[in-house]
């Protein structure tokens, strides 16, 4: 079981945040990168409307439930899960087929980017994540998933 | 009227005290059992005061500055509050250098952080003996921070050497303190060093005081 990337995509589909976790993943540009958060937002965007079903009427009072589009991109090397946050933040971790909990994975992720990254004064809203403080957490919290 | 429901010391005009001697100066506003307030409030909150003074200063040392006097008045009020909570028999204030020391390292950093600050180091550098040291392994208030590589010598604890300044001055120790991050490898990343220079004439004092 490995995790094996992680991607976050800001809400305009501009590229963030992008690390590897594991060695002897196929090298691709930074350009690429940018191309595919680029591309991943619009093929998010198309898939939330595919929906079939219409959503159930929401309680009085309230907004309709988000429409979720893509989640899970499964292939035969490996497994992309996608996480929406309601501002509109993503976050792609790329596991291998195997890996289990994927979605506690990434929940705690996003406790780590909504702890380290937005607590921090330092960081400017929809820009590049660097963040000293939410490398060595995230570094850390994954080598311990690797290494279960 | 009516007499207020609060038990008094009975005695007509002047200062009514509750019969238990508690007045609301001396436990927290907050009565939850810890007293404790949420860490990521805090940290919201802190991150706006090191915004809104980053936004008024053309450096890092001005920054620090700005930083070190919005604790100021927080550790003058502090030194008078602690020392009301304590028990009647030590509720004195600290006369020597490193009664002084001591409180901060203790009371004042259990009062702020629920925990003693981790070393207190006196210097060793021959150039200035009268340096005085408080080590955090962890300050509370850099949880959640990192410095952009641009700003690397900038510690936002400098808002903590700003109280431990205010305590100081209060005390009638007056000096200067400021933040220095000295990072020790993977264990503590954000340890941080608050280096206390008193005044000469503090020094001086001490020393005439130590003798008699």
């Amino acid at each position: 079981m490995t995790v094996f990337a992680l991607i976050v995509i800001n809400k305009a589909g501009g590229l963030i945040y992008n690390k590897n976790f594991h060695d002897g993943l196929n090298k691709i540009s930074t350009n690429d990168y940018l191309v595919l958060a680029g591309t991943f937002h619009g093929v998010h965007a198309i898939t939330a409307r595919l929906t079939p079903i219409r959503p159930p009427a929401p309680p009085a009072g309230l907004r309709p439930e988000q429409v979720s589009g893509l989640e899970v991109l499964e292939t035969e090397n490996f497994r992309m899960q996608c996480f929406n946050t309601l501002t509109g933040v993503k976050f792609l971790l790329f596991t291998d087929t195997t890996q289990t909990n994927v979605d506690v994975t990434i929940r705690k992720v996003y406790d780590l980017y909504a702890d380290y990254v937005m607590k921090n004064p330092f960081y400017s809203l929809e820009m590049p994540i660097r963040c000293e403080m939410f490398d060595r957490k995230l570094q850390s919290y994954v080598r311990e998933i690797n290494n279960r | 009227m009516s007499q207020p429901s609060v038990p008094s010391s009975g005695k007509d005009g002047g200062l009514r005290v509750p019969s238990n001697g508690k007045t609301i100066y001396h436990r927290p506003l907050n009565r939850t059992k810890t007293a404790e307030i949420s860490q990521a409030s805090f940290a919201y909150l802190f991150g706006e005061m090191v915004t809104y003074a980053q936004r008024r200063v053309k450096g890092v040392q001005e920054l620090e500055q700005r930083l070190n006097v919005q604790g100021h008045a927080i550790g003058l009020k502090l030194l008078d509050l602690l020392l009301h909570r304590e028990p009647p028999r030590s509720q004195h204030r600290p006369t020597n250098i490193l009664a002084l020391l001591h409180f901060i390292r203790t009371s004042l950093w259990t009062h702020l952080f629920a925990r003693a600050a981790d070393r207190l180091e006196k210097s060793a550098d021959p150039e200035n003996p009268d340096d005085y040291m408080i080590i955090d392994n962890e300050p509370l208030v850099n949880a959640f921070i990192s410095v952009p590589k641009d700003m690397s010598s900038l510690n936002c604890a400098a808002f903590v050497a700003g109280i431990v300044e205010g305590v100081c001055d209060g005390a009638d120790f007056p000096g200067k303190v400021t933040a220095h991050s000295v990072p020790e490898g993977e264990m503590w990343p954000g340890k941080t060093v608050f280096l206390i220079k008193f005044r000469s004439e503090v020094v001086e004092r001490e020393a005439y005081l130590g003798k008699s």
